[in-house]
């Protein structure tokens, strides 16, 4: 007993090293095996605040980026706006119904609300965004983010009035996503090279793709709407020892600029991903 | 300014420009990240207790990591060189003059050479470890050994900027202190 405490007492430093790296790389395990951050809502809150103080400075610079973004967008929807268009010439009046549940049996399936984005970084492999609105403001985990221009990530974490998302430029983001063309879906990945270019993987090599097609979220997926703008290809990488076409994509949004995003709730989340989850029974 | 307060606000200030103004710096490639937060445990004072050493370099790194979103990841290098510091200290200076008159580590009070030998082991040390936790989890080889050369190499660079920018006065220790 009295050898232990001595070697503990002569190796103090060296075990204390390697207790603390032990920590380190429990951490590490953690956060990285459950695809989540690792810290607890209350250092989110922290370090949320002073993201918001450093994004008020920096908005300051992008305002004219953003506004530009904004109009385009504004002017898209307008464009849609059921005024634009004159019906024949029927004396009957078109109604646009905006109840949740409306005459012809359709029931709300996506909710969308703002956010404003306070910290978000391009430059690591692992890059996440923080948003100013949390749980009290109806945020949950899981929720897909998408931009003005295209999708941009998932809800990882929610405190009280920040949220963090893992951003598509992360090396453990998947979205399913599929060519416009001819809806073949494949997965969207980020090989860490460059923030302005995605993969898209797991295209059989029977779909006709071209330079310049576009990419869209697929069906498939339980937070993302599909038919969501994700890119447009870049380039094609044809593997020869492949089944499968590996596609470089531009990202339609940009994640250098981006200063607002919009959160999108699946109402019928927790209903979907409770049914993939299930074991199947015999 | 003692000691304790100029070291806890050069803390405050590594940690804000790491954060706010180098991880904003637009990509030039995948390998060159710019890093120079790990300075302010090199140009901890020479005299500090070892352990104390490792506890201020694992909640140092942990205070990065809460703002960068993957914990541990600067937190294990950030120990390791603060656990490597004092064998490659005691190797590199003449005991009794350097240590027991200078304050802290710079170029004056440890000479060009041995200083320079002191930050370039420590910075290759902390990026190997950094890269090589990211490797572990993904890329690949070329991945690892390009970062690693890279990194260090901006590293490297920043930190001959900013002793040129920050010339610290090698103070010597009275008797009084």
């Amino acid at each position: 007993m009295k050898n232990i405490f001595l070697f503990i007492q002569r190796n103090f430093t060296f075990l204390s090293f390697l207790l603390l790296e032990i920590a380190c790389i429990v951490l590490l395990s953690n956060s990285s095996k459950t695809h989540q951050v690792f810290f607890s809502a209350a250092s989110n809150e922290i370090t949320g605040k002073f993201d918001k103080q450093y994004n008020n400075w920096r908005y300051y610079f992008s305002l004219k980026e953003t506004n530009a973004q904004l109009v385009a967008e504004n002017a898209r929807l307008r464009n849609l706006l059921p005024s634009n268009f004159q019906a024949f010439d029927n004396s009957k009046k078109t109604m646009i119904d905006s109840t949740v549940r409306d005459s012809l049996g359709k029931i709300r399936k996506y909710t969308l609300f703002p956010a404003k984005v306070i910290g978000n970084t391009v430059t690591l492999q692992t890059n996440y965004l923080t948003l100013e609105r949390g749980s009290l403001q109806g945020v949950k985990k899981g929720m897909a983010v998408i931009g003005s221009d295209g999708i941009v990530g998932v809800v990882v974490l929610v405190s009280d009035n920040n949220a963090r998302v893992m951003s598509l430029l992360h090396r453990n983001s998947r979205v399913s996503a599929m060519l416009k063309k001819d809806n073949i879906a494949g997965s969207i990945e980020w090989d860490g090279t460059d923030p302005n270019f995605l993969l898209l993987k797991n295209i059989p090599k029977s779909a006709k793709v071209a330079k310049g097609d576009s990419v869209l979220t697929s069906t498939y997926s339980a937070n993302f709407p599909s038919h969501l703008l994700v890119g447009t290809i870049n380039s094609v990488v044809a593997d020869a020892t492949s089944n499968f076409y590996t596609l470089k994509v531009k990202t339609a949004t940009n994640f250098f600029s981006i200063q607002y995003v919009y959160l999108v709730e699946n109402l019928r989340y927790a209903e979907q991903t409770a049914i993939e989850s299930t074991p199947e029974k015999n | 300014m003692s000691d304790l307060i100029k070291n806890i606000v050069r803390f405050i200030l590594f940690i804000f420009f790491q954060v706010f103004i180098l991880n904003e710096v637009p990509p030039l490639h995948q390998f060159i990240v710019p890093y120079i937060y790990f300075l302010f445990i090199l140009w901890l004072p020479f005299n500090i207790n070892r352990f104390f050493l490792l506890i201020i370099a694992f909640a140092f790194g942990t205070t990065l990591d809460y703002f960068t979103g993957i914990g541990g990841l600067h937190a294990a290098p950030c120990v390791l060189i603060a656990y490597l510091r004092p064998f490659l200290l005691n190797l590199l200076i003449p005991q009794d003059t350097t240590e027991n008159s200078y304050i802290e580590p710079s170029i004056k009070s440890m000479g060009w050479a041995p200083y320079s030998l002191y930050i370039a082991i420590l910075t290759f040390m902390h990026h190997f470890l950094l890269v090589l936790i990211e490797w572990l989890q993904f890329g690949n080889f070329v991945y690892f050994i390009g970062k690693v050369a890279g990194t260090t190499a901006v590293s490297l660079l920043l930190i001959f900027i900013t002793e040129m920018l920050f010339f610290r006065k090698a103070k010597f220790r009275t008797n009084a202190a």
